[in-house]
Protein backbone atom coordinates (compact mmCIF):
# COMPACT_ATOMS: atom_id res chain seq x y z
CA UNK A 1 0.00 0.00 0.00
CA UNK A 2 3.07 2.29 0.20
CA UNK A 3 2.59 5.11 -2.30
CA UNK A 4 5.13 5.80 -5.01
CA UNK A 5 5.70 9.36 -3.79
CA UNK A 6 7.65 9.81 -0.62
CA UNK A 7 5.28 10.44 2.29
CA UNK A 8 5.17 13.90 3.81
CA UNK A 9 2.84 15.91 5.93
CA UNK A 10 2.91 19.61 6.65
CA UNK A 11 0.74 22.14 8.39
CA UNK A 12 0.79 25.82 7.53
CA UNK A 13 -0.51 28.46 9.93
CA UNK A 14 -3.19 26.15 11.28
CA UNK A 15 -5.65 27.55 13.79
CA UNK A 16 -8.37 25.62 15.58
CA UNK A 17 -11.11 26.63 17.92
CA UNK A 18 -13.44 24.85 20.24
CA UNK A 19 -16.71 26.70 20.62
CA UNK A 20 -15.75 30.37 20.94
CA UNK A 21 -12.26 29.66 22.27
CA UNK A 22 -9.24 29.75 19.99
CA UNK A 23 -7.14 26.72 20.99
CA UNK A 24 -4.02 27.55 19.01
CA UNK A 25 -3.06 29.55 15.94
CA UNK A 26 -0.19 29.93 13.47
CA UNK A 27 0.85 26.34 14.06
CA UNK A 28 3.17 25.10 11.33
CA UNK A 29 5.38 22.08 10.89
CA UNK A 30 6.72 19.81 8.19
CA UNK A 31 7.45 16.12 8.64
CA UNK A 32 9.02 14.07 5.86
CA UNK A 33 9.85 10.40 5.39
CA UNK A 34 11.79 8.88 8.26
CA UNK A 35 10.84 11.54 10.78
CA UNK A 36 8.80 11.46 13.95
CA UNK A 37 7.10 14.36 15.69
CA UNK A 38 6.04 14.33 19.32
CA UNK A 39 3.10 16.65 19.91
CA UNK A 40 2.95 17.61 23.56
CA UNK A 41 0.52 19.61 25.61
CA UNK A 42 -1.50 19.47 28.79
CA UNK A 43 -5.01 18.00 28.78
CA UNK A 44 -7.45 20.18 26.89
CA UNK A 45 -4.86 22.11 24.89
CA UNK A 46 -6.17 20.64 21.65
CA UNK A 47 -3.85 17.74 20.83
CA UNK A 48 -6.75 15.53 19.73
CA UNK A 49 -8.33 18.39 17.78
CA UNK A 50 -4.99 18.93 16.02
CA UNK A 51 -4.69 15.22 15.24
CA UNK A 52 -8.16 15.17 13.67
CA UNK A 53 -7.33 18.24 11.61
CA UNK A 54 -4.07 16.63 10.43
CA UNK A 55 -6.00 13.48 9.54
CA UNK A 56 -8.41 15.54 7.48
CA UNK A 57 -11.44 14.52 9.52
CA UNK A 58 -12.23 18.11 10.46
CA UNK A 59 -11.35 21.34 8.73
CA UNK A 60 -9.16 23.85 10.57
CA UNK A 61 -10.50 27.28 11.45
CA UNK A 62 -7.62 28.75 9.43
CA UNK A 63 -4.59 27.48 7.58
CA UNK A 64 -4.12 24.25 5.69
CA UNK A 65 -2.65 20.78 6.01
CA UNK A 66 -0.92 19.07 3.08
CA UNK A 67 -0.66 15.29 3.02
CA UNK A 68 1.32 12.98 0.76
CA UNK A 69 0.52 9.34 1.39
CA UNK A 70 -2.13 7.30 3.17
CA UNK A 71 -2.89 8.09 6.78
CA UNK A 72 -3.58 5.70 9.62
CA UNK A 73 -5.10 7.12 12.80
CA UNK A 74 -5.08 5.49 16.21
CA UNK A 75 -7.10 7.27 18.87
CA UNK A 76 -8.99 6.33 21.99
CA UNK A 77 -11.72 4.68 19.91
CA UNK A 78 -10.58 1.40 18.38
CA UNK A 79 -13.52 1.27 15.88
CA UNK A 80 -14.25 -2.34 16.78
CA UNK A 81 -17.79 -3.64 17.27
CA UNK A 82 -18.20 -3.99 21.05
CA UNK A 83 -20.47 -7.03 20.71
CA UNK A 84 -18.20 -9.08 18.44
CA UNK A 85 -15.30 -11.27 19.53
CA UNK A 86 -12.02 -9.48 18.90
CA UNK A 87 -10.99 -11.86 16.11
CA UNK A 88 -14.11 -11.15 14.07
CA UNK A 89 -14.06 -7.43 14.80
CA UNK A 90 -10.48 -7.22 13.52
CA UNK A 91 -11.31 -9.47 10.55
CA UNK A 92 -13.65 -6.76 9.23
CA UNK A 93 -10.81 -4.24 8.98
CA UNK A 94 -8.48 -6.89 7.53
CA UNK A 95 -11.03 -7.44 4.77
CA UNK A 96 -11.51 -3.69 4.20
CA UNK A 97 -7.76 -3.19 3.98
CA UNK A 98 -7.20 -6.30 1.89
CA UNK A 99 -4.67 -7.56 4.41
CA UNK A 100 -3.51 -11.03 3.46
CA UNK A 101 -1.49 -11.88 6.54
CA UNK A 102 -2.97 -10.52 9.73
CA UNK A 103 -1.32 -13.12 11.97
CA UNK A 104 1.93 -11.19 12.27
CA UNK A 105 0.36 -8.08 13.78
CA UNK A 106 -1.76 -10.19 16.15
CA UNK A 107 1.38 -11.95 17.34
CA UNK A 108 3.38 -8.75 17.75
CA UNK A 109 0.62 -7.17 19.83
CA UNK A 110 0.11 -10.36 21.85
CA UNK A 111 -3.57 -10.61 20.92
CA UNK A 112 -3.83 -14.34 20.12
CA UNK A 113 -5.23 -15.35 23.54
CA UNK A 114 -7.92 -12.62 23.26
CA UNK A 115 -9.40 -13.44 19.85
CA UNK A 116 -12.52 -15.11 21.29
CA UNK A 117 -13.18 -12.37 23.85
CA UNK A 118 -15.93 -9.85 22.99
CA UNK A 119 -14.45 -6.39 22.49
CA UNK A 120 -16.56 -4.87 25.26
CA UNK A 121 -14.82 -7.07 27.86
CA UNK A 122 -11.34 -5.93 26.83
CA UNK A 123 -9.39 -3.50 28.98
CA UNK A 124 -8.28 -0.09 27.73
CA UNK A 125 -4.77 -1.36 27.09
CA UNK A 126 -5.99 -4.44 25.24
CA UNK A 127 -8.21 -2.29 23.03
CA UNK A 128 -5.30 0.00 22.29
CA UNK A 129 -3.21 -3.00 21.29
CA UNK A 130 -6.04 -4.20 19.02
CA UNK A 131 -6.15 -0.74 17.42
CA UNK A 132 -2.40 -0.90 16.86
CA UNK A 133 -2.74 -4.34 15.24
CA UNK A 134 -5.32 -2.90 12.83
CA UNK A 135 -2.96 -0.02 12.09
CA UNK A 136 -0.04 -2.38 11.44
CA UNK A 137 -2.21 -4.42 9.07
CA UNK A 138 -2.92 -1.38 6.94
CA UNK A 139 0.72 -0.79 6.10
CA UNK A 140 0.26 2.95 5.60
CA UNK A 141 3.25 5.31 5.57
CA UNK A 142 1.83 7.99 7.88
CA UNK A 143 0.91 7.12 11.46
CA UNK A 144 -1.10 9.52 13.57
CA UNK A 145 -1.09 8.20 17.10
CA UNK A 146 -3.24 9.98 19.66
CA UNK A 147 -2.12 8.98 23.18
CA UNK A 148 -0.85 5.57 21.99
CA UNK A 149 0.71 4.81 25.38
CA UNK A 150 -2.26 5.51 27.64
CA UNK A 151 -3.55 2.39 29.34
CA UNK A 152 -0.55 0.29 28.30
CA UNK A 153 1.66 -1.59 30.75
CA UNK A 154 5.41 -1.10 30.91
CA UNK A 155 6.21 -3.99 28.56
CA UNK A 156 3.70 -2.79 25.97
CA UNK A 157 5.01 0.80 26.19
CA UNK A 158 8.52 -0.42 25.36
CA UNK A 159 7.12 -2.48 22.51
CA UNK A 160 5.02 0.33 21.01
CA UNK A 161 7.96 2.71 21.26
CA UNK A 162 10.07 0.15 19.41
CA UNK A 163 7.36 -0.24 16.75
CA UNK A 164 7.23 3.52 16.18
CA UNK A 165 11.01 3.57 15.91
CA UNK A 166 10.94 0.70 13.43
CA UNK A 167 8.22 2.38 11.35
CA UNK A 168 10.12 5.67 11.19
CA UNK A 169 13.49 4.10 10.41
CA UNK A 170 11.76 2.20 7.59
CA UNK A 171 10.91 5.50 5.89
CA UNK A 172 7.54 6.04 7.54
CA UNK A 173 6.21 9.08 9.35
CA UNK A 174 4.90 9.11 12.90
CA UNK A 175 3.07 11.95 14.61
CA UNK A 176 2.55 11.08 18.23
CA UNK A 177 0.34 13.17 20.50
CA UNK A 178 1.13 12.18 24.05
CA UNK A 179 1.74 13.77 27.41
CA UNK A 180 4.02 10.87 28.30
CA UNK A 181 7.75 11.00 27.45
CA UNK A 182 8.76 9.12 24.31
CA UNK A 183 12.19 7.59 23.91
CA UNK A 184 12.74 7.56 20.17
CA UNK A 185 16.00 8.57 18.52
CA UNK A 186 15.81 11.79 16.50
CA UNK A 187 12.39 12.70 17.85
CA UNK A 188 11.32 16.30 17.36
CA UNK A 189 8.90 17.94 19.74
CA UNK A 190 6.07 20.33 19.04
CA UNK A 191 4.42 21.88 22.08
CA UNK A 192 0.86 22.99 21.37
CA UNK A 193 1.17 25.48 24.25
CA UNK A 194 3.63 27.54 22.18
CA UNK A 195 0.82 28.38 19.79
CA UNK A 196 -1.85 29.33 22.29
CA UNK A 197 -2.94 32.91 21.66
CA UNK A 198 -2.02 35.36 24.39
CA UNK A 199 -4.88 36.86 26.36
CA UNK A 200 -4.62 40.40 24.96
CA UNK A 201 -4.85 39.10 21.41
CA UNK A 202 -8.17 37.51 22.19
CA UNK A 203 -9.72 40.72 23.45
CA UNK B 1 -14.49 -2.73 0.20
CA UNK B 2 -18.17 -1.88 -0.19
CA UNK B 3 -19.27 -5.52 -0.10
CA UNK B 4 -17.20 -6.07 3.08
CA UNK B 5 -18.90 -3.05 4.63
CA UNK B 6 -22.36 -4.21 3.57
CA UNK B 7 -21.72 -7.66 5.03
CA UNK B 8 -20.59 -6.17 8.32
CA UNK B 9 -23.57 -3.77 8.48
CA UNK B 10 -25.97 -6.60 7.71
CA UNK B 11 -24.46 -8.82 10.38
CA UNK B 12 -24.82 -5.95 12.82
CA UNK B 13 -28.46 -5.15 12.10
CA UNK B 14 -30.09 -8.27 10.71
CA UNK B 15 -32.65 -9.83 13.02
CA UNK B 16 -31.88 -13.24 14.54
CA UNK B 17 -28.17 -12.72 13.81
CA UNK B 18 -27.67 -11.46 17.35
CA UNK B 19 -27.91 -8.20 19.21
CA UNK B 20 -31.65 -8.64 19.83
CA UNK B 21 -32.41 -6.99 16.50
CA UNK B 22 -35.51 -9.15 15.99
CA UNK B 23 -37.40 -6.66 18.14
CA UNK B 24 -39.11 -4.77 15.27
CA UNK B 25 -40.61 -7.99 13.88
CA UNK B 26 -41.74 -9.20 17.30
CA UNK B 27 -43.25 -5.78 17.96
CA UNK B 28 -45.01 -5.80 14.60
CA UNK B 29 -46.61 -9.22 15.13
CA UNK B 30 -47.46 -8.38 18.75
CA UNK B 31 -49.53 -5.38 17.63
CA UNK B 32 -51.47 -7.57 15.18
CA UNK B 33 -51.97 -10.14 17.92
CA UNK B 34 -53.19 -7.68 20.55
CA UNK B 35 -55.48 -5.62 18.33
CA UNK B 36 -58.33 -8.21 18.14
CA UNK B 37 -58.20 -8.59 21.92
CA UNK B 38 -58.54 -4.85 22.37
CA UNK B 39 -61.37 -4.14 19.90
CA UNK B 40 -63.18 -7.48 19.88
CA UNK B 41 -63.18 -10.40 17.46
CA UNK B 42 -65.72 -9.03 14.96
CA UNK B 43 -64.25 -10.33 11.68
CA UNK B 44 -65.82 -7.61 9.51
CA UNK B 45 -64.48 -4.82 11.63
CA UNK B 46 -61.05 -6.46 11.84
CA UNK B 47 -60.89 -6.92 8.08
CA UNK B 48 -61.93 -3.28 7.52
CA UNK B 49 -59.42 -1.74 9.96
CA UNK B 50 -56.71 -4.43 10.10
CA UNK B 51 -54.71 -3.14 7.11
CA UNK B 52 -54.38 0.28 8.72
CA UNK B 53 -53.24 -1.30 11.96
CA UNK B 54 -50.56 -3.26 10.10
CA UNK B 55 -49.33 -0.01 8.53
CA UNK B 56 -49.18 1.73 11.90
CA UNK B 57 -47.31 -1.25 13.35
CA UNK B 58 -44.83 -1.15 10.44
CA UNK B 59 -44.25 2.57 10.96
CA UNK B 60 -43.64 2.16 14.68
CA UNK B 61 -41.46 -0.90 14.14
CA UNK B 62 -39.28 1.25 11.87
CA UNK B 63 -38.49 3.50 14.84
CA UNK B 64 -37.07 0.71 17.02
CA UNK B 65 -33.70 0.11 15.31
CA UNK B 66 -32.88 3.82 14.97
CA UNK B 67 -31.09 4.22 18.28
CA UNK B 68 -28.22 1.95 17.29
CA UNK B 69 -28.27 2.68 13.57
CA UNK B 70 -25.65 5.43 13.41
CA UNK B 71 -24.78 6.67 16.90
CA UNK B 72 -22.72 3.67 17.98
CA UNK B 73 -20.46 3.79 14.93
CA UNK B 74 -19.87 7.50 15.41
CA UNK B 75 -18.92 6.88 19.04
CA UNK B 76 -16.62 4.01 18.12
CA UNK B 77 -14.95 6.00 15.35
CA UNK B 78 -15.91 3.51 12.65
CA UNK B 79 -16.95 6.22 10.18
CA UNK B 80 -13.71 8.12 10.86
CA UNK B 81 -11.63 5.04 10.09
CA UNK B 82 -13.61 4.38 6.89
CA UNK B 83 -13.13 8.00 5.88
CA UNK B 84 -9.35 7.62 6.30
CA UNK B 85 -9.56 4.67 3.92
CA UNK B 86 -11.00 6.90 1.26
CA UNK B 87 -14.70 6.12 1.56
CA UNK B 88 -17.08 9.09 1.43
CA UNK B 89 -19.81 9.55 4.01
CA UNK B 90 -22.40 9.29 1.23
CA UNK B 91 -21.23 5.80 0.29
CA UNK B 92 -21.15 4.72 3.95
CA UNK B 93 -24.71 5.96 4.39
CA UNK B 94 -25.93 4.37 1.14
CA UNK B 95 -24.57 1.03 2.34
CA UNK B 96 -26.10 1.59 5.76
CA UNK B 97 -29.46 2.37 4.11
CA UNK B 98 -29.42 -0.90 2.18
CA UNK B 99 -28.45 -2.87 5.29
CA UNK B 100 -31.08 -1.11 7.40
CA UNK B 101 -33.84 -1.78 4.89
CA UNK B 102 -32.83 -5.41 4.41
CA UNK B 103 -32.83 -5.92 8.16
CA UNK B 104 -36.38 -4.71 8.74
CA UNK B 105 -38.24 -4.40 5.39
CA UNK B 106 -38.31 -8.02 4.16
CA UNK B 107 -38.81 -9.45 7.69
CA UNK B 108 -41.85 -7.16 8.14
CA UNK B 109 -43.24 -8.21 4.77
CA UNK B 110 -42.93 -11.85 5.80
CA UNK B 111 -44.47 -11.07 9.20
CA UNK B 112 -47.41 -9.46 7.38
CA UNK B 113 -48.67 -12.96 6.49
CA UNK B 114 -49.34 -14.13 10.07
CA UNK B 115 -50.54 -10.62 10.92
CA UNK B 116 -53.06 -10.70 8.07
CA UNK B 117 -54.36 -14.06 9.33
CA UNK B 118 -54.76 -12.69 12.85
CA UNK B 119 -56.66 -9.65 11.57
CA UNK B 120 -58.89 -11.56 9.11
CA UNK B 121 -57.53 -9.59 6.15
CA UNK B 122 -58.73 -11.07 2.84
CA UNK B 123 -56.65 -12.01 -0.21
CA UNK B 124 -56.92 -8.89 -2.43
CA UNK B 125 -56.33 -6.60 0.56
CA UNK B 126 -53.33 -8.66 1.63
CA UNK B 127 -51.92 -8.31 -1.85
CA UNK B 128 -52.21 -4.51 -1.70
CA UNK B 129 -50.76 -4.56 1.79
CA UNK B 130 -47.72 -6.59 0.73
CA UNK B 131 -47.02 -4.44 -2.33
CA UNK B 132 -47.52 -1.34 -0.20
CA UNK B 133 -45.08 -2.54 2.43
CA UNK B 134 -42.57 -3.57 -0.23
CA UNK B 135 -42.53 -0.10 -1.79
CA UNK B 136 -43.14 1.85 1.43
CA UNK B 137 -40.56 0.35 3.77
CA UNK B 138 -37.55 1.67 1.76
CA UNK B 139 -38.97 5.14 2.32
CA UNK B 140 -39.40 4.47 6.04
CA UNK B 141 -35.81 3.18 6.16
CA UNK B 142 -34.57 6.32 4.41
CA UNK B 143 -36.42 8.63 6.82
CA UNK B 144 -35.12 6.57 9.73
CA UNK B 145 -31.51 6.76 8.53
CA UNK B 146 -31.64 10.53 8.04
CA UNK B 147 -33.14 11.03 11.48
CA UNK B 148 -30.69 8.63 13.13
CA UNK B 149 -27.74 10.45 11.55
CA UNK B 150 -29.11 13.89 12.46
CA UNK B 151 -29.82 13.00 16.09
CA UNK B 152 -26.75 10.79 16.65
CA UNK B 153 -24.77 13.42 18.51
CA UNK B 154 -27.68 14.53 20.70
CA UNK B 155 -28.11 13.12 24.17
CA UNK B 156 -31.87 12.57 23.86
CA UNK B 157 -31.51 11.45 20.26
CA UNK B 158 -33.42 8.19 20.63
CA UNK B 159 -36.56 9.79 22.03
CA UNK B 160 -36.38 12.59 19.52
CA UNK B 161 -36.02 10.26 16.55
CA UNK B 162 -39.37 8.63 17.35
CA UNK B 163 -41.08 11.99 17.44
CA UNK B 164 -39.42 13.13 14.22
CA UNK B 165 -40.21 10.02 12.22
CA UNK B 166 -43.97 10.14 12.79
CA UNK B 167 -44.78 13.38 10.88
CA UNK B 168 -42.27 12.62 8.12
CA UNK B 169 -43.74 9.17 7.57
CA UNK B 170 -47.32 10.45 7.32
CA UNK B 171 -47.45 10.67 3.50
CA UNK B 172 -46.36 7.03 3.18
CA UNK B 173 -48.95 6.00 5.76
CA UNK B 174 -51.77 8.01 4.15
CA UNK B 175 -51.23 6.63 0.66
CA UNK B 176 -50.24 3.15 1.81
CA UNK B 177 -53.20 2.61 4.11
CA UNK B 178 -55.46 4.61 1.77
CA UNK B 179 -54.83 2.09 -0.98
CA UNK B 180 -56.35 -0.59 1.27
CA UNK B 181 -59.47 1.36 2.16
CA UNK B 182 -60.29 2.15 -1.47
CA UNK B 183 -58.84 -1.08 -2.89
CA UNK B 184 -56.91 1.18 -5.22
CA UNK B 185 -53.46 0.16 -6.39
CA UNK B 186 -52.84 3.61 -7.91
CA UNK B 187 -52.12 5.13 -4.48
CA UNK B 188 -49.27 2.70 -4.16
CA UNK B 189 -47.67 4.55 -7.06
CA UNK B 190 -47.53 7.61 -4.80
CA UNK B 191 -46.01 5.51 -2.02
CA UNK B 192 -43.36 4.26 -4.44
CA UNK B 193 -42.66 7.79 -5.68
CA UNK B 194 -42.27 9.14 -2.14
CA UNK B 195 -40.02 6.23 -1.23
CA UNK B 196 -37.88 6.73 -4.30
CA UNK B 197 -37.39 10.41 -3.54
CA UNK B 198 -36.49 9.69 0.07
CA UNK B 199 -34.07 6.89 -0.84
CA UNK B 200 -32.38 9.19 -3.35
CA UNK B 201 -31.73 12.01 -0.87
CA UNK B 202 -31.10 9.95 2.28
CA UNK B 203 -27.39 9.08 1.69
CA UNK B 204 -26.58 12.74 1.03
CA UNK B 205 -28.57 14.11 3.96
CA UNK B 206 -27.28 11.45 6.36
CA UNK B 207 -23.72 11.81 5.03
CA UNK B 208 -23.82 15.56 5.59
CA UNK B 209 -25.21 14.94 9.08
CA UNK B 210 -22.35 12.66 10.18
CA UNK B 211 -19.83 15.05 8.68
CA UNK B 212 -21.40 17.86 10.69
CA UNK B 213 -21.35 15.70 13.83
CA UNK B 214 -17.53 15.66 13.65
CA UNK B 215 -17.25 19.44 13.80
CA UNK B 216 -18.33 19.86 17.37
Amino acid sequence: MQGSVSPAISAKDVACRRGDRLLFRKLSFTVTAGQALHITGANGTGKTTLMRVIAGLTTPYAGEVLREGDIGLLDERPALDPDLPLGRALAFWEKIDGCGDPAGALHVMGLEPLLEVPVRYLSTGQRKRAGLAALLNRGVPIWLLDEPLSGLDVAAITQVTALIHLHVSGGGIALVASHQPLEIAGLRTLAVEDFVPRQEQLA
Amino acid sequence: MISALLKRDLAKFFPFAGGGAALPVVFFVAVAMLYPFAVGPDANMLARTGGGVVWIAALLAAILPLEKLVAQDIEQGVFDQLKLRGLTEEVMMAVRLVAHWLSFGPPLILAAFPSAALLAIDGPTLQLLLIGLAVGTPGLAAIGLMIAALTASLRAGAALSGLLLVPLALPILIFGAGALARQDAASLGFVAAISLGLVAIAPFAAGAAIRAAREV
